[in-house]
């Protein structure tokens, strides 16, 4: 603790950036994959659910088979399962889907919560991590740059999604998908299909999102795992536009957001502690405030996508 | 202005809104529908105890002990249903409007709030006046909250599922926030609460039950509510709104007012549901007034079909499974969760046989 207290309001900046990098990972998977399925015109309000189900799936089978990446495929499997759901449902008619998604995320919460009650005692293997704060003698540096492997991985994955939706062939039917159904159907494109697979991969990421949760940071299982990280997704996505770049950087900045309130704790500071934990919530309503507006749907938003109309 | 609108609705009843109960078929399907959903979800949940080892058969006899297999358990039910309708109904009211408010939670925090400050406020008046106020602005609290997001849906185009979803956590961290600061009482020491509202200013007992008078006062709310939007004009108004809003506006309906009555109305419910649990129940805000009711509530108006009067007796049967959680426990070893499961799983076949409206060609009105 003397090392902190020489650090002094240092320690801030420090345990900010420590969240950054850290929190801020399950933020960017889950918005990634909403992302993906917004821009096939769908929206998927239950990857709360896919996050904790997800978590609790990698560190299960990270605990049996004793390798974290094989939690990390397993979470993505299971956040599939719950993704399918979500498209089959969905692709039934009057079927709402906004609806659908809570009902997915009290779904997937519940069974996670019944499934993982045996996985709160045991210690799995947790990920490994790279560090990058070698050249530092302070413990809080070296802890702030001790980078997960999955988080390198998120952040390389957001510049190859927007790329793809621009140049790949996959990218450009998603975005007409998502754009205007009525087109994708005339060019011969199954809009239900190209749905189904988008809303799928997204719950993948999501899962993917959840195992860091439970293998990384926080790392253990328990049942307050997420703070909701999951129900955040969709406002991540409004608010960087459906564009997977700008969700990576509202990614960092949730993440950041969300540090700040522990963070200033450290440093005695512990004033308003819970109103700093809200500052992610605020924020983003306050932008949606700023930027909606009754007479036309959000800028750039895909035209199908019925949260916006 | 309104004689026009009077001649018109006879006509637009049929193509732009199907009433439920406008027809005796209709009536069927609108209850056919919805049993028929929650027996296949207890086949589906029957599936997944017998993939766990446990026999179903067993598991709902005690589901049904624990819920209303004696006084002592249907008062227990009766009891966790009160909050229930309430919140319920800040669902089902604006979804008559085709809108999907999913605050429950944070205005019934808000509204817990609200109750402790107002009789911390009002400290010393005769108590029939404290309790009555503290009530009314657990209401109010909640019905701006609410009316808010339809505010917000209306004026500036905003998301009400989002805005509302994220209300949650922002009336909850405001909660956390006060019950550590200005309103906590440093006398309760386990878990951070605020000052206690009174003894004498709590909600009794219904004479002759172990329920408190919540109950009445949310079966009673239900019942306006349902008169409200089945006989009168602003309700009929209001499902012209969930029908078409441009023919509503065509019509001269006043949409936006409409809209943020609405949701004051639904969040009231959902703040006034916060108050009973202060004043009958808790006493104190603390965190142990958020414990999902809200989401309970969400599904509560879908399988009622944002119909308030259904919201009853659907209150009084999830209220039922969540009583019946902790005989679960004890009597097969089955997790807290195992509820959270059941209700998850009615919740998505409930929205899944939405599609079935309309389709079953037994309930369709004959064509002349």
């Amino acid at each position: 603790m003397e090392e902190a207290a020489a650090l002094g309001w240092w320690g801030v900046p420090l345990g900010v950036l420590a969240g950054v990098l850290r929190v801020s990972t399950p933020f960017l998977f889950v918005s990634l994959g909403e992302c993906l399925t917004e821009k096939s015109g769908r929206i998927n309000l239950g990857l709360e659910g896919n996050l904790v189900m997800g978590a609790m799936a990698g560190y299960g089978v990270s605990f049996v088979s004793g390798s974290p990446w094989l939690g990390v495929v397993a979470a993505g499997v299971m956040g599939m399962v719950l993704g399918a759901m979500h498209a089959w449902a969905c692709s039934q008619p009057r079927v709402n889907d906004i609806a659908v998604g809570i009902s997915l995320m009290l779904f997937g919460i519940g069974l996670a919560f019944f499934l993982g009650k045996p996985l709160i005692q045991p210690t799995a293997p947790r990920l490994p991590t790279i560090n990058f704060g070698w050249w530092s003698d302070t413990p809080q540096i070296r802890f702030a740059l001790e980078v997960n492997a999955l988080f390198l991985i998120g952040v390389a994955l957001a510049p190859i999604m927007a790329w793809s939706f621009k140049n790949t062939r996959w990218g450009l039917i998603v975005r007409t998908v998502g754009d205007s159904a009525d087109a994708a159907r005339a060019m011969g494109y199954h809009v239900n299909r190209v749905r189904m697979l988008s809303t799928v991969a997204g719950g993948f990421f999501a899962g993917v999102g959840g195992s860091f949760l439970s293998l990384f940071y926080p790392g253990s299982w328990n049942e307050g795992l997420s703070s909701g990280q999951g129900l955040m997704a969709v406002a991540l996505v409004i608010f960087a536009r459906w564009d997977p770049i700008k969700c990576l950087y509202a990614a960092l900045l949730f993440g950041g957001a969300s540090s700040l309130g522990p963070a200033l704790q450290s440093v005695g500071f512990s004033e308003g502690y819970y109103l700093f934990n809200a500052a992610p919530y605020l924020l983003t309503l306050a932008i949606m405030i700023i930027s909606s507006s009754p007479r036309r749907s959000l800028i750039s938003a895909p035209g199908e996508l019925s949260v916006t109309k | 202005m309104s004689s026009p609108r009077e001649r018109v609705i006879p006509d637009w009843r049929i193509p732009f809104i199907r009433v439920p109960g406008s027809t005796p078929a209709s009536t069927i399907e609108a209850l056919a529908i919805p049993v028929g959903a929650l027996i296949v979800s207890m086949i589906l949940f029957g599936l997944f105890l017998l993939a766990i080892g446990q026999n179903p058969i067993e598991v709902y006899q005690s589901i049904y002990k624990g819920a209303f297999g004696s006084w002592f358990s249907w008062q227990n039910s009766l009891q966790r249903a009160s909050p229930l309708m309430l919140v319920a109904l800040c669902t089902a009211l604006p979804a008559r409007l085709g809108m999907i408010v999913i605050g429950g939670e944070g205005a019934l925090v808000i509204g817990a709030v609200a109750t402790v400050a107002a009789a911390v406020a009002l400290e010393g008046a005769p108590s029939a006046a404290v309790t009555t106020l503290m009530l009314l602005a657990g209401a109010v609290a909640g019905g701006l909250w609410i009316g808010f997001v339809g505010g917000l849906r209306h004026y500036r185009g905003v998301n009400e599922t989002i805005s509302s979803l994220l209300l949650n956590y922002i009336a909850i961290a405001i909660m956390s926030h006060l019950v550590l600061g200005l309103i906590r009482d440093p006398a309760v020491l386990h878990r951070p609460s605020s000052w206690h509202v009174g003894e004498d200013n709590m909600l009794g007992l219904i004479p002759g039950m172990d329920v408190h008078w919540g109950l009445i006062i949310g079966a009673v709310v239900c019942l306006v509510t349902f008169l409200l939007v089945r006989w009168t004009t602003v309700g009929f108004a209001g499902d012209i709104i969930g029908g078409n809003p441009r023919a509503a506006r065509m019509a001269g309906i006043a949409v936006g007012p409409l809209i943020v009555t609405t949701c004051f109305l639904g969040g009231a419910a959902a703040g006034l549901a916060g108050a009973i649990e202060i004043a009958a129940v808790q006493g104190r805000a603390s965190s142990s007034i958020v414990v999902g009711y809200g989401y309970t509530g969400i599904l509560i108006a879908f399988i009622a079909r944002q119909n308030p009067l259904a919201v009853i007796p659907v209150a009084i049967l999830l209220g039922g499974i969540r009583a019946s959680g902790g005989l679960l426990q004890r009597w097969h070893d089955l997790p807290d969760a195992t509820v959270l499961v059941m209700q998850g799983i009615i919740f998505v076949v409930i929205l899944a046989s939405e599609t079935l409206y309309g389709r079953a060609t037994l309930f369709q009105p004959r064509k002349a």
